[in-house]
């Protein structure tokens, strides 16, 4: 598994940190969804998220943990709280935070379940079963030529895609530029 | 025991940064340095600050604690301590006790990848300046957690303020940063040396980020003239709006918003925010040599070679440090004769002789040799340290509307444009 890794770069306690990082993610998903204050959730989910930047980190992905601080838990989660600031707490503080739907949060609590069983049962089967070669020195570098070519055309439309995006949201939010 | 000693040891020919080649010890070692070093400059910082604003003011600044203010830094430290420590009653309690720690925690681990030499940084990542990036991103939450979580009307505008300005100029930033990365990439012929080594991608990491500079023979800051200069103009503007410094100090605006976002901190935790400010600016400040300036490489390493010429830029550090030992014994010699100042004239006289004693050890060869590249890291920190004190004296505070223009209007386009001409230029060179 470490044939590309320098030789003093061995990771540490690998075990160790998955089931901390893990029950970090966990731990924060749940206070995400149980605290009334739209704050608390918010300050949970970056948290997760964080943990979450250091599973990639731990899958040698340092780009895509980076990515994902960059973006997700400075980028995206502070225009977040900026919105939720905004809104009126007091109100939403008051109001009932689960509506009840017991039927149909059973079912698709069920069928996630079973999914997950599925996966670990049948995972070996399904998933074949191959490390993925830790290249961290260049994983960068690696992302950048399959982005930019084996996969431009998938970027390029992307990107494409984004963009018409940002026009619609500007489009709806000013009728007159 | 003997093993412990043969592990700390196994690091001392190694040519990688310690947490490159793995060796715990001495990463705890150099975090340790850095934590240590960060902390004295945020002191020295916040005394140089207040004299220099005050020269510049035509007034004496702090003249009472120790000779010329000299122990002001410490005297504040001690009352900070001291003072009371008041949380609002309708605060919520958790966050706003863990929002300083939030903007400390931020500041200081980019500092984890700061090179302030080919091996003097704690350890070397391939995604190094995004890490830097990501991390002091990561303060804007704290503040605005204080903000929000005070409860109160100047903190959250203040907080509203600063997210609103730094996710903002992130963006700028961000261009500046991608056309300087794309620099490393470009091995073109043009007039700016070729890198045979060069593989044809560039890297991210910020020790890969100076040596490209040195092998392609030019700092970024004058590659494809103006372009880097471009950039790094932008850089050089977004960092003080990221850093919530004047003329963007918006967000703690003292005239509309008392104290913005810290307005209900008080003692330890007030002292917190200021220790998380400067280390941000010293942070920035170092990604913006590392980017542009060559990080730790002395001026003119490609141009004025050879050993006499490495001999003098050698004796530099050496020459600094007497040179404030002197400027030290001319303060002692104009200090008044009268019995009430001989404390601190021989405080002084003290002062004076250890900054020469660690001159006279910077000469030392082994000495001189291993402090070369951080002393030229620092240096140059220390010179953006200085511009954000001058334009802390010199600019009127922007009104918010003109930050965001200058911000999206104006530095954003730029930095796409020369974004695109480097792209350009690169394929064309």
């Amino acid at each position: 598994m470490q044939q590309a890794v320098q030789p003093g770069m061995q990771p540490v306690a690998t075990t160790f940190f998955f089931y901390l990082l893990s029950g970090f993610t966990l731990l924060s998903g749940v206070f995400v969804i149980t605290r009334k204050n739209p704050v608390h959730s918010a300050l949970a989910l970056i948290f997760g998220l964080l943990a979450q930047a250091g599973l990639y980190l731990m899958l040698y992905a340092p780009f895509v943990a980076g990515v994902q601080i960059i973006l997700y838990a400075g980028g995206i989660m502070v225009l977040f709280l900026f919105v939720i600031m905004l809104v009126n707490l007091e109100r939403s503080q008051r109001e009932e935070q689960f509506n009840g739907q017991w039927v149909v949060g059973l079912l698709a609590a069920i069928a996630l379940g079973g999914l997950f069983v599925t996966v670990y049962v049948k995972g070996k089967a399904l998933f074949p079963y191959r490390i993925a070669q830790p290249v961290e020195n260049t994983n960068t570098q690696q992302i950048g030529l399959m982005l930019y070519g084996q996969y431009m055309f998938a970027f390029e439309i992307a990107s494409l895609l984004l963009l018409v995006a940002i026009i619609g949201a500007v489009v709806m939010a000013k009728k007159r530029i | 025991m003997g093993q412990i000693i043969q592990y700390i040891q196994s690091y001392r020919h190694s040519d990688l940064t310690p947490g490159a080649a793995g060796n715990m010890f001495w990463a705890l070692v150099y975090i340790m340095l850095v934590f240590v070093g960060l902390s004295v400059a945020v002191i020295a910082m916040n005394w140089l600050e207040r004299k220099i604003l005050a020269h510049m003011q035509v007034r004496l600044g702090p003249m009472r604690v120790g000779p010329h203010g000299l122990l002001q830094p410490i005297a504040d430290a001690i009352k900070l301590l001291l003072k009371e420590d008041i949380m609002p009653a309708e605060a919520d309690a958790l966050i706003f006790w863990v929002a300083p720690f939030v903007v400390v925690l931020a500041a200081f681990t980019v500092f984890v990848v700061v090179p302030f030499g080919p091996t003097h940084a704690i350890t070397d990542m391939n995604i190094g300046i995004l890490f830097m990036l990501g991390v002091s991103s990561l303060s804007v939450l704290g503040v605005v957690m204080a903000g929000w979580a005070s409860n109160s009307h100047y903190p959250l505008i203040g907080a509203l303020r600063s997210s609103a300005q730094m996710v903002s100029y992130e963006v700028a930033m961000g261009m500046a940063v991608v056309s300087a990365i794309l620099m490393t990439s470009l091995h073109g012929l043009g007039p700016y040396g070729v890198s045979a080594a060069s593989s044809g991608t560039g890297t991210l990491s910020m020790i890969g980020i100076v040596q490209a500079q040195n092998e392609q023979h030019v700092w970024f800051l004058f590659k494809f003239f103006p372009l880097g200069f471009i950039a790094f103009g932008i850089f050089a503007i977004a960092m003080v709006a990221e850093t919530n410094r004047a003329p963007f100090d918006l967000p703690e605006a003292e005239s509309e918003l008392t104290a913005g976002f810290h307005t209900e901190y008080s003692g330890l935790r007030w002292s917190l925010f200021m220790l998380g400010e400067y280390a941000a600016m010293i942070a920035v400040s170092s990604i913006a040599v590392t980017l542009w300036l060559g990080g730790w490489y002395r001026p003119f390493a490609n141009s004025l070679t050879g050993d006499t010429w490495d001999l003098v830029f050698s004796l530099f550090p050496g020459l600094i440090f007497l040179g404030l030992a002197a400027i030290a014994f001319v303060g002692v010699r104009r200090m008044p004769k009268h019995p009430y100042f001989r404390v601190q004239t021989i405080g002084l006289a003290g002062f004076g002789a250890v900054l020469g004693l660690i001159g006279l050890i910077l000469f030392v060869p082994p000495v001189r040799d291993r402090i070369q590249d951080i002393f030229w890291f620092v240096a140059k920190v220390a010179g953006f340290m200085y511009l954000y004190i001058w334009y802390r004296a010199t600019f009127p505070r922007y009104r918010f509307d003109q930050l965001m223009k200058v911000g999206w209007k104006v530095l954003l386009p730029i930095g796409i444009g020369v974004l695109i001409l480097t792209a350009i230029l690169g394929v064309v060179l």
